[in-house]
């Protein structure tokens, strides 16, 4: 007799179903894509370049995400920091201004504070700015937050970033310390590659993540 | 010998799938970050979200993509409604804090902004300073708005946005507070504090 009617069961769930009509009743599509996770492995660098190791950082999408877990710096007391490339990688060197503010707290529950931190802001510097400062190196230490990118690919406007790390600040005792970092690429170039590195040393550990918000 | 199970060769992949059950296994439904609607400013005078925001969703996201006024120097504001947008008046208690730096490196600050801040105010809050207006000036940013059809507690909303001032600094601004009413809040405006939204984009979420 000719099957009729194909139920769940008469279906191989475990195979790739690859369809190209239109196929409804599976909830709305999700806004936020995953594009790229890169895994640091005693690592100078993590870089993020368009068109590279299937990297999408272009028009697709007018906002980006990057999410970082666990980043662990082999050299105890230096910087997390990034730049920006508007020739694919081959110069990390874009004109930036910045504002980087942080709060921090002991184990011993002192020092609470919040404070503007001049030293780690830029004016019109093509420097790697940092977004993390004097991180600590202990087994468990890590830094861990978001960063986020807009339209990178305008051509009209000046590229808005902020972001927020937390992370283990290099002291004894140790403090947590919430870093607020945000500011421009002020350029009307297409960012089009985005560089991740300590100041020193190697990135040992951990995860960034690329998404596409659209 | 009998057919007992289907693979993808047995099916029109091309075809129309409809399905009602549930699905699980596939990205497509995966997303908890759920796109609701966007408006694309083209010298408007403001851009109003009158639709879509009710008890669907208990977390709202706005995303504001180069926000660029028409005139210098002029903050961008918004405000709620309890009536579906005839009247954005809701009254707000809220903080306001910022850090700025400036291109010459001059003046770098962290400060509560007295200026910015409402005490049970109905006027509009502002979430984006004194923008300024040349042709690659702008602010992008994002605000999170929390169970705004709760009929019982008031609604908290907090947001953040990076603007480069009409000046030329950087400025990095941060308000939170909440819309003081446990009727539901059901649209919400945005607007420059002089002259009209030249461009830029607004996107709603919700987290489901």
């Amino acid at each position: 007799m000719a099957i009729s009617l194909a139920q769940a069961s008469s279906m191989d769930l475990s195979q790739d179903y690859n369809f190209t009509g239109t196929v409804t009743g599976m909830g709305t599509a999700g806004a936020m894509t995953l594009i790229k996770t890169l895994t640091a492995s005693s690592s100078s660098s993590l870089s993020f370049v368009n068109g590279s190791n299937d990297v999408v950082l272009d028009s697709t999408y007018k906002a980006y995400k990057f999410v970082f877990k666990n980043v662990h710096p082999a050299t105890d007391g230096v910087n997390f920091q990034f730049n920006g490339s508007t020739d694919t990688g081959s110069n990390y060197n874009v004109t930036k201004t910045t504002t980087y503010f942080d709060s921090i707290h002991r184990e011993d529950d002192a020092g609470g504070s919040i404070q503007y931190q001049s030293a780690n802001d830029l004016a019109q510097s093509t420097s790697y700015q940092n977004l993390a400062r004097s991180t600590d190196n202990d087994n468990d230490s890590n830094i861990s937050g978001e960063l986020w990118l807009y339209n990178p690919s305008s051509s009209t406007y000046v590229k808005h970033f902020m972001n927020r790390l937390n992370h283990t600040f290099n002291s004894t005792p140790q403090h947590t310390m919430d870093t607020f970092v945000a500011g421009y690429f002020n350029t009307t170039s297409a960012i089009n590659a985005i560089d991740f590195k300590m100041s020193s040393g190697n990135i040992d550990d951990g995860t960034i993540s690329l998404y596409g918000i659209s | 010998m009998a057919l007992t199970t289907f693979n993808p060769r047995s099916f029109d992949l091309s075809d129309t799938y409809a399905f009602t059950g549930t699905v699980s296994g596939t990205n497509v439904g995966g997303g908890s970050l759920v796109k609701i609607s966007e408006q694309t400013a083209s010298a408007s005078s403001s851009i109003s979200f009158t639709s879509g925001i009710d008890s669907t969703y208990r977390t709202y996201y706005f995303k504001f993509i180069n926000m660029h006024p028409s005139n210098d120097g002029v903050l961008f504001q918004m405000n709620g409604s309890t009536d579906g947008g005839s009247n954005y008046n809701t009254t707000k208690t809220t903080t306001c804090f910022q850090a700025f730096h400036n291109e010459a490196d001059t003046q770098a600050v962290l400060q509560y902004a007295t200026g910015g801040d409402l005490a049970q105010s109905t006027a509009y809050q502002l979430i984006s300073t004194e923008i300024g207006n040349d042709n690659d000036q702008s602010t992008s940013g994002e605000l999170w708005l929390f169970n705004p059809s709760s009929t019982t507690y008031v609604k908290h909303f907090m947001s953040r946005f990076q603007c480069y001032y009409f000046n030329d600094n950087s400025t990095d601004i941060y308000i939170a507070g909440y819309l003081n009413t446990t009727s539901s809040v059901n649209a919400i405006d945005f607007k420059f504090s002089g002259g009209n939204i030249d461009e830029g984009t607004i996107t709603m979420y919700g987290i489901a």
